[in-house]
């Protein structure tokens, strides 16, 4: 069938279109406006645009460190994840063992653990961990999800090369880690990408144990910008400036994957 | 081919073993521990066997937040489904337009939530939001911190907001994947449209949809921080959902007993659904896998 795109078909994608952008750019709008301008002289556009709000994010330490925070817990997070997860995923796209399929649904079932459920037993286990209040506690908390995810996507995107392959190296004469490191990461990657992506996503946009785990020194921006809420009065301007800037980090992620997007949110299963 | 039995395989799970038993295994224990003691300090406990559940499970508080979340997750299931196939098909399938579309859906999905809570709340303010001011000026009587209507109006339009493109991305990459030959075939059998999609494209979505119910289901039974940041869960509690009260218990309150007792019925909840799920919808999935 010949694709044509319809009136209809159109405008369905304007009209979502429209739903989706519509409060981002009123997000942004807000962004380039001083508090006082939007609560007494609020109007569909900016009518005096300043860049105060972000002057103030990139020069309050408590601003940018928010972000620096964030950035570090994500990152250590995504390392880890896809370190342990390659193996993992090798195992289960390859082999069949003992307790197979259960193991995979138990990491599965990980993944729909309301993170609330976790709040004190974390908030106990990295206080006496001495790791409270560190990058790294969040970090690890989660792993909680990221790890499932990490397993179940890169397992997709490994069953989908053949398994001749594998066997074809090891008969040539490649040890084992030469093969999976040389050979099979290179034409995984990317699923890794994906799965790099994935883990980024879910770790930045996580608040409930990032907030829990955290009380000064290692505090996320997603909670420099609830606490900003509750002290004095809404400084709305500076609120929807830092909103911007947690939107940027997430544009450039998925630029690189573009191209592997809808597999990778199918976890790698079509 | 078939895969080959290899129980050495074991050693490579063995690292994502130790990293997801360290954070879930050992805390979940820890909540079963609190579930059935009164723990008055560390030195200080008694047993007191299954006291909490029955308290909880009495709890009028907790059943009225359970029905408002089966209310809700319902509602975005029902609306973020059909509008995310809608979507999808009304996308072109190849080609420089799709691709920017799909990184145009997916911004909504890389935004942090409270950040999207925060969004929704200057948005749909009445004072400084252009919904609000919008709604405001059409002479509706429209406040979402006051009204309750309004408060679960907002949330659904603004989960719908958040989560849609999910779906939609599943299910483009999923009428991707028909090969085209398929729909030639059909046209020559003189099917319209709507047996196209009945016959065709559903039974080949089968996988995708299951994943995307599934996502949705677990995630919007989990959902805390955009009503957290938009409405507090008020006004009064009539947008508090379980999540929400389970925190207020445990943090908010320090009730260690019932919060540790909730979050067992809690998870096991969201996991038997789960499982059921995963069951209906794993033999479409090892088809695919072969």
């Amino acid at each position: 069938m010949k694709q044509s795109q319809s009136v209809v078909a159109n405008s369905v994608i304007f009209v979502y279109s429209c739903y989706l952008i519509l409060p981002l750019y009123w997000l942004f709008s807000m962004s380039i406006q001083s508090s006082q301008d939007i609560t007494t002289n609020a109007g569909w556009y900016p009518k005096s645009p300043t860049m105060a709000n972000f002057q103030e994010i990139f020069t309050n330490p408590v601003w940018y460190e928010g972000f620096l925070n964030s950035l570090t817990y994500v990152l250590i997070n995504s390392t880890i994840s896809i370190i342990v997860a390659l193996p993992a995923a090798y195992a289960f796209s390859r082999y069949r063992f003992l307790g197979d399929k259960h193991l995979f649904f138990w990491l599965l079932s990980n993944r729909m653990a309301p993170p609330a459920v976790f709040l004190l037993p974390f908030f106990n286990m990295y206080s006496s961990l001495g790791l409270f209040d560190t990058p790294l506690a969040v970090a690890l908390a989660h792993c909680l999800f990221t790890v499932p995810l990490a397993v179940w996507i890169l397992e997709g995107f490994m069953s989908s090369v053949p398994r001749q392959i594998d066997e074809l190296a090891l008969l040539d004469g490649h040890s084992f880690v030469h093969f999976f490191c040389r050979i099979f990461l290179p034409l995984i990657r990317a699923g890794i990408g994906v799965t790099v992506f994935f883990c980024f996503m879910f770790s930045w946009v996580e608040l409930l144990l990032a907030r829990t785990l955290t009380a000064s020194a290692a505090k996320p921006i997603a909670v420099v910008m609830t606490r900003t809420i509750s002290a004095s009065g809404i400084d709305w301007g500076l609120l929807a400036a830092a909103g911007v800037l947690t939107i940027l980090p997430g544009l450039v992620v998925v630029f690189f994957v573009r191209n592997y997007l809808t597999r990778g949110f199918a976890l790698g299963r079509v | 081919m078939r895969k080959r039995i290899n129980n050495r395989a074991w050693l490579m799970v063995l690292p994502v073993l130790f990293l997801v038993a360290m954070s879930a295994v050992i805390p979940l224990m820890t909540v079963v521990n609190y579930s059935v003691q009164d723990i008055f300090d560390d030195n200080n406990r008694v047993y007191v066997g299954l006291e909490w559940f029955i308290q909880i499970i009495r709890d009028p508080e907790l059943h009225a937040a359970l029905w408002r979340q089966i209310l809700f997750s319902a509602n975005v299931l029902a609306i973020e489904i059909p509008l995310g196939i809608l979507i999808a098909k009304a996308m072109p399938r190849r080609g420089s337009v799709a691709t920017g579309l799909l990184i145009f859906f997916a911004i909504p999905l890389l935004i942090p939530w409270n950040v999207v809570g925060t969004i929704w709340q200057i948005f749909a303010r009445p004072d400084i939001g252009m919904a609000g001011m919008s709604l405001t000026s059409l002479g509706l009587d429209y406040n979402y911190t006051a009204n309750p209507v309004d408060a679960w109006f907002t949330l659904v339009a603004m989960d719908v907001w958040h989560w849609t493109s999910l779906v939609v991305l599943l299910v483009f990459s999923g009428l991707r994947a028909i090969p085209e030959a398929y729909y030639e075939a059909a046209q020559i059998d003189g099917a319209n449209r709507w047996q196209m999609f009945r016959h065709i494209e559903l039974p080949r979505l089968k996988t995708v949809l299951g994943i995307a119910v599934l996502l949705r289901l677990m995630d919007s039974l989990m959902i805390y921080t955009e009503p957290f940041v938009l409405t507090g869960g008020g006004p009064g509690n009539s947008t508090t959902f379980l999540s929400q009260y389970l925190t207020r218990m445990a943090v908010g309150q320090f009730d260690l007993g019932p919060a540790a007792a909730f979050s067992l019925v809690y998870f096991i909840m969201i996991l038997t659904l789960c499982w059921l799920f995963y069951s209906l919808i794993s033999p479409a999935e090892e088809q695919t896998e072969r």
